[in-house]
């Protein structure tokens, strides 16, 4: 059974098993708009929760994804290198951006769940 | 994620009516033009020139095999492929540029006549000294009123543009406290800051820490205060800022940062504010770049070249980038290496000396205004800037109230609930044939309209601009919002993807693979 | 004031307007302790008349390359510009305009740029170029930097044969943005072995080609020695002519091209404004300085230009961004694609040919006259001379009797005694075979 969950900077992690993938919302691709660009880090790279994970880019800016949970890169999406416009058309799904070894399950705990991120989009229209 | 809350995207244009069609494309004085590669012919030179005479040559062995590929053209055609270029371009001479920040006064002719003189335009920087007296002379004498009006001591004139500039004064900094043993990691940025500041003090490896503004659009002295300590290595500060107002707690702000060990740069970009009526020297800075281009008139020429002069302090004098230009006893002469009194300079941080063709045309400008002058420049770019406020604050939302300096900013508020973005603002007045403002900067307010029409637009002009303006925003708030989101129609161009020219860079012209020149 | 439009009766009913009695009020402000209520003490405004006379009176007061028999090189190059040129760059709508960030009002400046970068990447005979830097010795500091950034190292080797001026400027960034250097020493007449130096921890090496000295090599070997270690080679180009001539860097395996542009369009100008090029390879483009032109559509499908990967520049990533530079040096990159658009293919070579030509037959003639000896094995348009004395007096000698013979290299190494007699000399189409007759004639009477 799979655990989504979400940041107050639009990050969603999805856990898998014990992989955690992590992508932006749909809320954060229509912010920003036409996604041309998506520097993902190396494969075996760490990332701390809360510090920048890969960074994605419009033509008029440039967002720092951070990561939501702690872990090490195992699996990068190819995809967004040649294909960046997935991360605007399928945020949730096709538009993955890293998976990740997790250091601590319990990370996800602190996290918003889906109904909560969507009262929390409420409140910021 | 990080904020991307101004991110504009291009939504591509609505139409309300297509535009009738030519055969050529071409409309009226429009001409659609290709790329000179386009147009090439092997047999064809714009040049004469006679081959030389056999010779035994002397390359090496390396001598190019294969063609460039470069397109050949005769005179006429280079003419008038250049000619119809230049007309799809907007530019100072054809109207006002409201843009702020960028101070776009009318470039004076004589300062192309006086850079042209072959003792200034055919001098090589490495002649022997005895032979470039007069240029020298120049340099001196542009750093006389430079340091003048700034009341600083010293100027170093190397850096090639605005940034250059910064660069040259965050160095000079860094060495300084270097000098005394006082390793400090960070520089203090305000939220409104131009992007060069915090990507300058970020190059030369401090930590960049912003500091929030205040609700009247100024630096917060308590934020400032709280986070100034004796890791902090600068302040870097616009002066007046880029919401176009005057720091007025500048002293505090100089007396908190000197107090902490701190130095208190400034960038100069909006000088023109206060030329000639307030000298940085007495606002306590160490340190502030001039942008020649900006303040003193030397032409944008699309994007460069620029000059970009660091007035420095006492304490920050002798760091001054290579090379210096000194009183010695036999005259001017140029010091380039770290000799004598330049044993703590920088470093070169530029081939040659400066950029002499921009210090010519500067100082003719200074020459042509004068002390009284120049006074007046200021007066007048700050009259103009208010005169639009009054005329256009009930139009449009001017973000901060009160008086403005030299530059007005207003943000979106007026478009709620229009469906109209800034963006789209912007382009509705390239149809009525102006070029827009500086949009979404500063970051401070949403959706940012900065206006600066300098001292160089007549009453006349800024009454039309007003105009304008003011139907535009009668419009957009009448609800007629789709003609909008079709602007632009009249230009050569309208609404260019930019989203594809990112995704999938083109940023030369084809084929790759070259055998032979670009043939028509 | 000519340049400003308000008169008094304007600024009065612009004041009222505003709603204030003086202009004083609109700078309350400022500081009553910095407030100045007279003039700065410098002098009042002053008509054209005047000012050309004052200013004129300063460049009469230099010899200008064209009045004598002129033989400098080292970095900057005098040509002869096109009449064409001149005019086209001062029309005002290249002149005055702005950078440009609005692309449907500067189709102009932006198709120029673009046709540009074409020329850069076809001469350095790399993949892609950007819309021009400050001068040369920025963009080869700004090479390093790229290279340390792509290789994720932090240490570079530069040849003893690059411009002094190139090295010092690395250097300086070095120290504050925070790399290594390792500067080889000046080695005029070869024998350096830089392909020893290459570590894994060498972000690039960095060679001239032509060099300081005008010796010309083949760096293909090194190259290949780099990049088995990982590693980059820049190339620095401080004549772009010469790429009409000799084998470009990127058909000799460079990474990133850094050069400078000024031999084409633009005048010496006292070493500024300069034109700084920038080529490397399509894969590294988003770590690249610098404004890039870019070819799109518009919404009605129509070809057009606009500004590209902005992402990188300061404007956007502001603490991340690949380089600090806002402004480049548009003006000067316009007036290097129109003459080279009139020289074109033929042009160029042509024009390459009799620069090499000239320097070809100078260094017949010099090397004739005694105690000279000429350094290189080959050359474009600039050699190396051991002369039997310090070439600094020699060249301070020949310019009081009016013959600008070089450059001294011990101008840039004051402290190398052991190059006090080298001397730079260039020769370019611009030489006349009197300027020859003369100099030949001066220096032999100089070193007698």
């Amino acid at each position: 059974m799979s655990t989504l969950r979400f940041t107050s900077d639009h990050e969603w992690v999805r856990l898998d098993g014990d992989l955690a993938i992590v992508g932006i919302t749909d809320y954060a691709q229509s912010q920003l708009g036409d996604v041309v660009y998506v520097e993902l880090p190396e494969i075996g790279h760490r990332v701390e929760k809360g510090k920048e994970a890969a960074v994605v880019e419009s033509v008029k800016a440039a967002s720092e994804v951070y990561a939501p949970v702690s872990g090490s890169v195992t699996e990068i999406n190819e995809t967004l290198t040649t294909d960046p416009a997935t991360v605007n058309s399928d945020p949730m799904g096709d538009g993955w951006f890293i998976k990740l070894r997790l250091d601590d399950p319990k990370e996800l705990d602190s996290l918003m769940d889906e109904e909560g991120y969507r009262r929390f989009i409420a409140e910021q229209r | 994620m990080s904020d991307w809350s101004q991110a504009a995207s291009n939504r591509p244009a609505e139409d309300l009516a297509p535009p009738i069609a030519t055969a050529t494309g071409n409309r009226g004085l429009q001409i659609e033009e290709r790329l000179i590669f386009e147009q090439g012919s092997r047999g064809r030179c714009g040049v004469d020139l006679v081959d030389p005479p056999p010779f035994q040559t002397r390359l090496g062995g390396l001598e190019r095999q294969g063609a460039i590929g470069l397109p050949g053209l005769s005179e006429p055609q280079v003419v008038r492929h250049f000619t119809r270029l230049s007309q799809k371009n907007y530019a100072i001479d054809s109207g006002l540029y409201p843009l702020g920040s960028c101070t776009m006064k009318h470039n004076p002719r004589l300062n192309e006549k006086l850079a042209r003189l072959p003792g200034f335009a055919d001098i090589h920087p490495l002649q022997p000294a005895s032979t470039i007296p007069g240029a020298l002379g120049l340099i001196d004498m542009l750093a006389h009123w430079l340091k003048t009006l700034t009341g600083m001591p010293a100027i170093a004139l190397s850096p090639g543009a605005g940034a250059h500039g910064e660069l040259c004064g965050i160095m000079s900094i860094r060495a300084a406290l270097e000098a005394r043993g006082d390793r400090r990691s960070r520089v203090l940025v305000p939220e409104s800051a131009h992007g060069t500041n915090p990507a300058t003090a970020a190059a030369c490896g401090y930590n960049v820490d912003s500091i929030a503004g205040n609700s009247q659009g100024r630096v917060d002295l308590g934020a400032l205060q709280a986070k100034l300590d004796t890791d902090v290595a600068a302040l870097m500060l616009t002066n007046p800022n880029t919401c176009g107002l005057f720091e007025n707690e500048i002293l505090e702000i100089a007396a908190a940062v000197h107090a902490a060990g701190a130095f208190f740069y400034c960038d100069g970009a909006n000088f023109n504010a206060i030329v000639g009526r307030v000298r940085p020297a007495d606002l306590g800075i160490d340190c502030m770049h001039l942008n020649l281009h900006k303040t003193f008139s030397t032409p944008h020429g699309g994007g460069g070249p620029g000059s970009g002069p660091v007035a420095l302090a006492s304490s920050l004098a002798r760091y001054a980038p290579l090379p210096w230009l000194v009183h010695g006893p036999d005259g001017l002469e140029l010091v380039e290496h770290k000799v004598g009194k330049a044993q703590q300079a920088i470093g070169r941080l530029k081939g040659f000396h400066g950029q002499m063709g921009m210090f010519v045309r500067a100082l003719a400008y200074m020459m042509s205004h004068g002390a009284d002058g120049l006074r007046q420049v200021a007066e007048d770019a700050v009259l103009n800037a208010n005169y639009l406020r009054v005329r256009l604050e009930t139009d449009l939302s001017l973000s901060f109230p009160g008086p403005c300096m030299h530059e007005v900013l207003f943000d979106d508020r007026f478009l709620k609930e229009t469906g109209i973005t800034t963006l789209d603002f912007a382009k509705a007045m390239i149809d009525e044939g102006y070029h827009p403002m500086t949009m979404y900067f500063p970051l401070v307010v949403h959706g940012a309209l900065l206006i600066e029409p300098t001292e160089t637009e007549s009453k006349a002009s800024l009454d039309q601009f007003a105009g304008v303006l003011k139907a535009l925003a009668d419009k957009a708030r009448s609800g007629d919002a789709a003609p909008f989101r079709a602007a632009p129609r009249w230009t050569p161009r309208r609404r260019l993807d930019e989203t594809a020219a990112a995704r999938k860079p083109v940023l030369r012209w084809g084929p790759e693979a070259v055998d032979q020149p670009a043939e028509e | 004031m000519r340049y400003l439009p308000l008169t008094d009766r304007d600024r009065g009913e612009m004041l009222a307007a505003i709603g204030v009695d003086s202009i004083d009020a609109l700078f309350a402000d400022v500081p009553s302790a910095a407030r100045r209520d007279g003039l700065v003490d410098l002098p009042r405004a002053m008509g054209e008349l005047e000012v050309e006379r004052a200013i004129a009176g300063m460049a009469s007061r230099n010899v200008a390359a064209g009045s004598v028999p002129f033989f400098i090189g080292g970095g900057a190059y005098r040509h002869h510009i096109p009449a064409a040129v001149d005019h086209l760059i001062q029309r005002g709508e290249f002149l005055t305009s702005y950078t440009p960030y609005q692309p449907e009002l500067a189709q102009g400046t932006l198709q120029y740029l673009f046709e540009f970068q074409t020329q850069v990447a076809l001469l350095t005979g790399m993949e892609v170029a950007n819309a021009s830097l400050y001068d040369g010795a920025t963009a080869c500091a700004e090479a390093v930097m790229m290279a340390n950034r792509l290789t994720r190292r932090g240490k570079a080797v530069l040849s003893g044969g690059l411009h002094p001026h190139y090295r010092e400027v690395c250097e300086t960034y070095a120290r504050f943005v925070g790399f290594e250097l390792a500067a080889q020493a000046p080695a005029p007449g070869g024998g350096e072995n830089l392909a020893g130096l290459v570590g894994r921890d060498t972000s690039c090496i960095v060679v001239q080609n032509p060099d300081f000295y005008g010796e010309i090599r083949d760096y293909s070997e090194l190259a290949r020695i780099c990049h088995d270690a990982g590693a980059l080679l820049v190339v620095a180009v401080t004549e772009i002519l010469s790429l009409g001539a000799i084998v470009p860097p990127g058909e000799m395996g460079a990474d990133i091209v850094a050069a400078e542009g000024q031999s084409l369009g633009n005048a010496l100008n006292f070493g500024g404004p300069h034109l700084g090029l920038f080529a490397s390879r399509d894969k590294f483009v988003r770590q690249m300085p610098g404004r890039l032109a870019g070819q799109t559509v518009d919404a009605d499908g129509r070809r057009g230009w606009v500004l590209t990967l902005s992402t990188r520049e300061q404007h956007i990533r502001r603490e991340k961004a690949t380089s600090n530079i806002c402004t480049n040096s548009g003006l000067c990159a316009l007036a290097f694609t129109i003459h080279l658009a009139l020289l074109g293919e033929t042009g160029l070579t042509r024009l390459a040919r009799l620069n090499h030509a000239a320097a070809v037959a100078l260094a017949e003639r010099l090397e004739r006259i005694p105690g000279v000896r000429l350094l290189n094995r080959a050359f474009f348009n600039e050699f190396a001379l051991r002369l039997p004395r310090p070439a600094a007096a020699v060249v301070d000698g020949l310019a009081e009797k009016g013959v600008l013979a070089g450059i001294p290299v011990s101008r840039c190494y004051p402290n190398r005694t052991e190059l006090a007699e080298i001397l730079l000399v260039a020769a370019t189409e611009m030489v006349t075979p009197e300027d020859v007759d003369r100099f030949e004639r001066e220096l032999k009477e100089a070193l007698s």
